[in-house]
């Protein structure tokens, strides 16, 4: 969580700056730097909107379109989350990002033993459509885009978005669902699999091209360099695996005949903010480069559309740049981390509340969040210009260096075998898990600062800044209660029916959308979808990863 | 003959935050003990029995989600049906301060809430086996 390997001399000089990415910092750059790199203005960056893309994607930049800021929320039941929906939209925010209680993520339903504990803890509580009705009640789905982070069963739910979408009277032709819906990060640094991956690949291939299909403002992968760096990769590892991931998703759909640029453009990225500033837009402006040169020179993407090579992402979080001691130092940790965002170009955002070390946030410790988002936006000057970092002989001599680190990394997985092999070994899960250790003894040494941490240390009194939020015992009882009066009430030949033909579809090895959206249809549990899904295809075993 | 200590590093659960769990078996096997980490998503039951079948002298929790009361109540009185309540419980991650006691009153030794020093894990362990020489 520190941000860069200073060395000093006995007079506390900095006399080397290196960056976890390997990085070496100079104390002055000047043009002969960049006419060292060999660099070139239309190759390196271009003007913005054109390719490759280095400096956004839109050619006006932030005066054309403010950054969507998708804060992560849902918690709790339903309800709870529809209100801290609304709430948010009320001020301003203009996309939904739910988080899901760890059993839906798991595909378990509230009443299964497995869930006790946990219904509703870090997340909203997803049974059935009747969930989706409530926490998505008075919502404009036709103009509220929606982020679901869910993976393993992010085809039911993106299933069931539609369903409850249509219920409301939003066709699927309009809404727009981004479902998180990478399981290879979600084995890398996350956590929350049930299948084997080659399993997970095939429910996202599944996914993508229903989408393509069917619901044309669908963007149904978000590939999450996130939790990979938040797990121990270095900044350049992070966008290395992350389109490494990528690759295996498209060679997935590639496979079932669909052309590359009917389907591209429909992925997006969750990249993470945190580290040093300077690295952090490197890494993003170089993400946006080496994505479309891979989307190019792989795969020949483009031809018909260069909106195609677009590197769509949200930039955000930052969760392990928070600290526990001094917690509201995280407030402003959370502005600068914002403020990278906004110089790497980021479209949509979204910014880990101060007091996340402890707890899920408060509507106070959010709304907070969401403001200093639109403080860097629309009240300090970042919508003044477009890319304004760009030509500094710093920024993209350094930008240059990170666009070779990633290329080293993405060669290092090419060799293996590709990211499916090397997650399946674990070979990815071990490399970072082990960085990560070596990282937190340079911080424990002091190798890297961290205020509050190993540097103003101070004695603090418990946690008197931060409220906890409490786990609702009584709504986690209701939750389940209200599980069993809808498998009571719900038609029986109905949902036996759907799920058989859900069953017959993933034995055959068919398409699951269809089938899915039936059975949500009919108030088919998320459990009982999982459940066909985990009969089939088995469960993942985690290779020896430590 | 000197024995080594053997510690089991759970994750009891659906929690997929494995990161510090990983951390504490790099540190505590780079102090000298045998470490086994059981991987994550699992049962009470899986992770006592593994405690058992390893034969091991501690067992640490790693739980992220907030359920760490939960589980650790779980795991020690599966221990004590099973007469292994002599098998050294401690619990880290994500653990409010006004927890800790409670955790202790479970029958939790040590409790290593976010930002524990590496060192202290190992450094609890040697103190609690301070009999025994690693």
């Amino acid at each position: 969580m520190g941000v860069a390997k200073y060395t000093r001399d006995e007079k506390d000089r900095v006399v080397e700056v290196e960056y976890l990415s390997g990085i070496k910092v100079k104390p002055l750059y000047r043009p002969e730097d960049l006419e060292a790199a060999g660099f070139d203005y239309g190759r390196d960056l271009n003007d913005p909107g054109e390719y490759p893309f280095t400096r956004g994607i839109h050619a006006q930049g932030y005066r054309s379109r403010r950054w969507t800021m998708r804060q992560y929320s849902g918690f709790g039941s339903p309800e709870q989350s529809n209100e801290r929906f609304k709430l948010l939209i009320a001020n301003g925010q203009n996309g939904l990002n739910v988080a899901f209680d760890l059993p839906s993520q798991m595909g378990l339903d509230s009443d299964d033993p497995r869930a006790e504990g946990e219904v509703g803890r870090v997340g909203m509580a997803v049974d059935s459509l009747r969930d989706f009705e409530i926490a998505f009640r008075d919502i404009a789905l036709d103009r509220i885009g929606t982020g679901l982070t869910i993976n393993a069963v992010a085809s039911i739910m993106l299933a069931m978005y539609q369903a409850v979408a249509e219920k409301y009277g939003f066709s699927k032709k309009v809404i727009s669902a981004t479902p998180q819906n990478d399981i290879l990060k979600e084995i890398i640094g996350r956590g929350a699999w049930i299948y084997p991956p080659a399993a997970g690949v095939k429910l996202i291939g599944d996914t993508i091209e229903y989408s393509v299909k069917e619901m044309p403002k669908a963007n149904p992968v978000s590939i999450c360099g996130y939790h990979i760096r938040e797990s121990g990769a270095t900044p350049a590892q992070e966008i290395a695996y992350a389109i490494q991931i990528a690759n295996t998703y498209i060679e997935e759909v590639l496979e079932r005949g669909l052309d590359i640029d009917d389907f591209v453009g429909r992925f997006s990225f969750n990249i993470n903010i945190y580290g040093n500033m300077w690295e952090t837009i490197a890494k993003f402006r170089a993400a946006k480069k080496m994505w479309a040169r891979n989307l190019v020179e792989r795969y020949g993407a483009g031809q018909k559309n260069k909106k195609v090579l677009f590197f769509r992402g949200l930039f955000g979080g930052g969760g392990s740049g928070l600290t526990k001691q001094q917690p509201l130092n995280n407030i402003v940790r959370g502005a600068y981390y914002g403020l990278a965002a906004a110089l790497g170009g980021a479209q949509t955002t979204a910014l880990c509340s101060y007091d996340e070390a402890y707890t899920i946030p408060t509507p106070q410790s959010a709304l907070l969040s969401l403001r200093t988002l639109q403080i860097i936006m629309e009240e300090v000057g970042l919508r003044d210009t477009v890319d304004p970092l760009a030509g500094s002989y710093f920024i993209e001599t350094i930008t240059r260096e990170m666009e070779e680190l990633i290329e080293k990394e993405m060669a290092e997985i090419d060799a293996y075998g590709g990211m499916l092999k090397a997650v399946e070994d674990g070979y990815v899960q071990r490399k970072v898990a082990r960085q990560e250790y070596e990282f937190q003894k340079g911080l424990e040494r002091g190798d890297y600062v961290k205020v509050g941490v190993n540097k103003y240390v101070m004695d603090e009194d418990g946690e008197q800044e931060v409220e906890l939020h409490e786990y609702d015992e009584a709504g986690a009882a209701a939750k389940i209660a209200g599980l069993k009066e809808l498998r009571r009430r719900r038609d029986g030949r109905a949902v036996a029916r759907s799920l058989k033909e859900l069953d017959l579809t993933v034995r055959r090895g068919g398409n699951v959308m269809p089938a899915l959206v039936k059975c949500c249809r009919a108030y088919a549990t998320v459990g009982e979808m999982a459940g066909i899904f985990k009969d089939v295809f088995g469960e993942f075993k985690e290779p020896g990863i430590f | 003959m000197k024995k080594r200590l053997r510690v089991l590093v759970a994750k009891p659960g659906l929690d997929g935050h494995d990161k510090g769990a990983k951390v504490v078996c790099h540190a505590l096997r780079e102090a000298g003990m045998e470490v086994i980490y059981s991987g994550l998503h699992k049962s009470v039951a899986e992770i006592v029995s593994t405690a058992l079948q390893e034969d091991v002298d501690a067992l640490g929790l790693s739980i992220l989600s907030g359920a760490h009361l939960v589980y650790a109540q779980k795991v020690l009185k599966a221990l004590r049906q099973r007469q292994a309540d002599d098998i050294v419980v401690f619990v880290g991650g994500v653990i409010p301060d006004r927890d800790i006691e409670k955790l202790r009153a479970l029958g939790v030794k040590g409790v290593f809430p976010g930002g524990t020093p590496l060192a202290a894990t190992a450094e609890f362990l040697r103190q609690e086996f301070g009999d025994k020489p690693v």
